[in-house]
């Protein structure tokens, strides 16, 4: 996981615009507005799609990975840009494996950052038990 | 009282912990104040104009005496010997310093309490009614569902970089003594066909632009709820404005796109989300419930009440409220006594306050989003010693509900975003009718102050509201009449140009002295100011 935190790749990554007229791409870009829900119907060939935080405050992106997890992409899902070390956790929750942050992060503050919680009260898309479910059995 | 397993100390330990690495990250200059500042919110933490403050949640305004005797001592230890209960069931510490916070986190945690998500543009703490549990016009307890609440939005993965702040309120009586329709979400449990279920109200608020949330749903039963909410949070994340933090709220999402609309939307995600499974069992409600059992009262109290002592009389007749069991009543402990400051409690005094809860409350108190203490449990045949000791504390002012049991924001002497003063304000005014049986021949009247247009104060939820603005860089205070934040809710309209501090007590006695001459049987202040409207109003005042 430490290892995503300051992800590269070759392949090419088209814009959502790019990706939805252009047929054969299989790496995409969300930005903040854009609705994740236009990528689900191909799925099976996205290797990648990044999501883009242009402010860390912007947290539409937290809402489009989850939406691609639940819908069952299986690819990598990465955050880039201004993405914080105390945002990883819930990233990471949201269905994230890979950061490209635009200052790169210092893996043992990240380290920290992700082993804050010991357990989690709701369920996300990550494969965490929620509290109520560890109660319940 | 709902009490922690390891699971819920946990949590609250780990997020003590991140948070002294985080403060430990800041003062090393590790993290910038731009970056640190949305996590020293998610942790309740304000920079005001003289000091940090510190905003402490306590869950549906329920809280034992172990933790109001605690946040005694950190009033006492960290802060100058005092606290301000607000208007969101949260207590501020108003002279914080942000080396002691992880230290006052830390001690908050070994008494199951936190500052978690108390500010910042995350899930609230959670709202309730104040008599949850004992008041004899509920259909059930809210608080159980409130509680399931705080632990799904406690830590909420994907909703803790919202647009904007958001507030949920829960409420099961017919009265709604929590102004629930002016939440982000209010809810109102219900009862269909034999079950409970919750009516959900969206797009409430008060700020710039007061708005009365309209009924998005119905009925959503217990096992939907949490997809619901989640599903009622996503749109907002996806689509609540982002351009203009005056316009970020779920209200004017909703006022933009129209109730059906958003409801529409709302129905379509919840059809997705309904299929991941997170709403959890019946048994983890049944599990939560169980912590608000009725505590064990006395079976055979008595309902005689000897009333011959005149103060108490007017007391009781004033400050304490039906309860739904025999021989007991809810006691309402006012902190609004005429020269105070409203919603100010001294250590001292909070340590009172927990000592009668442990000895008469079956170890309960309880916060109102009136800036007031409730004791929710007590004897009747106990009022009387409660009430000695009540007035010996000078926690005994026989006003509750009556125009100087105001509502007030800390205005200018605290707040950084302040126009105006608040306080001084409430004091003159309450200074003005400090006669007693003046203010009860004037009957129920709700004023409320708000030192800014965020209406902390809830001025627009008002008979009478009060709001502090800057005229040419002067104090000065705009009026408005008609405002409700109960059943009858409504939103206050301005009675006209401005006053200064002393213009706008005279205003309110003229208005007050109109409302004499012109009531008719039984009616309250704002019942005659809907019936005969703004003008007469306006005349009295401007002449
Ligand atoms: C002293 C520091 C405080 C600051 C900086 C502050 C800030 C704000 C801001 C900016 C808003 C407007 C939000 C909006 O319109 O979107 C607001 C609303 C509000 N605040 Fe405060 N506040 C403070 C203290 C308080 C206190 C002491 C109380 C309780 C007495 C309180 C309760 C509320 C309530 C009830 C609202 C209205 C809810 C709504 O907007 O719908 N705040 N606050
Ligand atoms: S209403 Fe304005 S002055 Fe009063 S506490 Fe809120 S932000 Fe501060």
């Amino acid at each position: 996981m430490v290892d995503q935190l300051n992800h590269t790749t070759d392949t090419p990554i088209v814009s959502m615009d790019e990706f939805l007229s252009e047929s054969n791409a299989i790496a995409v870009r969300i930005e903040p507005g854009e609705d994740a829900r236009l990528l689900l119907p191909h799925l099976d060939r996205l290797t990648l799609v990044e999501v883009a935080f242009p402010k860390f405050r912007d947290g539409r992106g937290f809402s489009s990975a989850r939406i691609l997890r639940e819908a069952g992409f299986t690819g990598t899902l990465r955050a880039q840009g201004d993405v914080l070390i105390d945002q990883l956790s819930h990233m990471k929750r949201c269905g994230f494996d890979a950061f490209a942050p635009d200052v790169p992060l210092n893996p043992d503050h990240a380290a920290t950052a992700l082993a804050t919680w010991p357990e989690y009260y709701q369920t996300a898309a990550d494969k965490a038990v929620p509290i109520w479910k560890l109660r319940h059995g | 009282m709902y009490q922690y397993d390891q699971y819920d100390q946990a949590m609250v330990d780990a997020r003590v912990a991140e948070f002294a690495d985080q403060v430990k990250r800041r003062l090393s200059g590790d993290m910038t104040e731009d970056q640190f500042k949305p996590l020293r919110l998610m942790n309740g933490l304000y920079l005001q104009l003289h000091a940090y403050m510190l905003r402490v949640a306590i869950p549906y305004g329920t809280l034992s005496s172990k933790q109001m005797h605690m946040l005694a001592h950190i009033a006492r230890k960290y802060d100058r010997d005092y606290g301000h209960f607000t208007t969101r069931q949260n207590l501020q510490f108003n002279w914080i310093k942000l080396d002691d916070t992880p230290e006052i986190l830390t001690d908050l945690a070994s008494v199951e309490m936190h500052a978690i998500q108390t500010s910042g543009n995350c899930i609230r703490n959670i709202s309730s009614d104040q008599f949850a549990g004992a008041a004899a016009d509920e259909i059930t307890d809210p608080r159980p569902w409130a509680e399931l609440l705080r632990q799904w939005s406690s830590f909420h993965p994907e909703f803790s970089y919202l647009p904007r702040k958001f507030k949920i309120c829960v409420i099961a009586a017919q009265e709604d003594r929590a102004a629930m329709r002016l939440h982000d979400i209010g809810i109102q449990i219900i009862e269909k066909d034999g079950v409970h279920g919750a009516a959900v109200y969206a797009g409430g608020g008060m700020g710039r632009t007061p708005m009365i949330a309209p009924l998005i749903k119905e009925f959503v039963p217990l096992e939907d709820l949490l997809s619901y909410l989640e599903a009622c949070l996503r749109v907002y994340n996806r689509y609540g404005r982002r351009d203009n933090m005056y316009k970020a709220r779920i209200k004017i999402l909703i006022h933009e796109i129209g109730a059906d609309s958003y409801r529409a939307q709302v129905e379509e995600e919840f059809a997705q989300v309904k299929a991941l499974g997170i709403d959890p069992p019946r048994a983890e409600f049944d599990r939560i419930a169980a912590f608000f059992a009725m505590p064990d009262l006395d079976a055979n109290a008595s309902d005689d009440l000897d009333l011959s002592h005149k103060d108490f009389a007017l007391w009781v007749g004033q400050n304490v409220a039906k309860h739904k069991a025999a021989g007991h009543a809810i006691v309402t402990i006012s902190l609004k006594p005429i020269e105070g400051i409203p919603g100010d409690a001294t250590s001292a005094q909070m340590d009172l306050m927990a000592d009668l809860a442990l000895q008469y409350s079956h170890d309960e108190l309880r916060i109102t989003h009136a800036q007031n203490v409730v004791l929710p449990h007590v004897r009747k045949a106990d009022l009387f010693a409660v009430w000695e000791k009540l007035v010996a504390a000078g926690l005994a002012t026989p006003n509750l509900d009556l125009i100087t049991d105001m509502i007030a924001c800390p205005g200018l002497d605290y707040c950084s975003l302040a126009n105006a003063r608040s306080i001084p304000v409430a004091q003159k005014i309450a200074d003005r009718f400090a006669d007693l049986d003046r203010q009860r021949d004037l009957g129920e009247l709700k004023l409320k102050i708000s030192g800014c247009i965020n209406a902390c104060g809830h001025h627009h939820a008002g008979h009478i509201g009060i709001l502090g603005v800057d005229k040419k860089g002067k104090e000065n205070y705009q009026l408005s009449f008609g405002g409700s934040g109960a059943q009858d809710v409504s939103i206050a309209n301005i009675t006209g140009p401005g006053f200064d501090e002393d213009g706008v007590v005279d205003a309110i006695e003229r208005a007050t002295d109109k409302y004499l001459a012109e009531r008719r049987d039984g009616e309250r202040f704002i019942d005659t100011y809907r019936r005969i409207g703004m003008a007469p109003f306006k005349e009295a005042i401007y002449g």
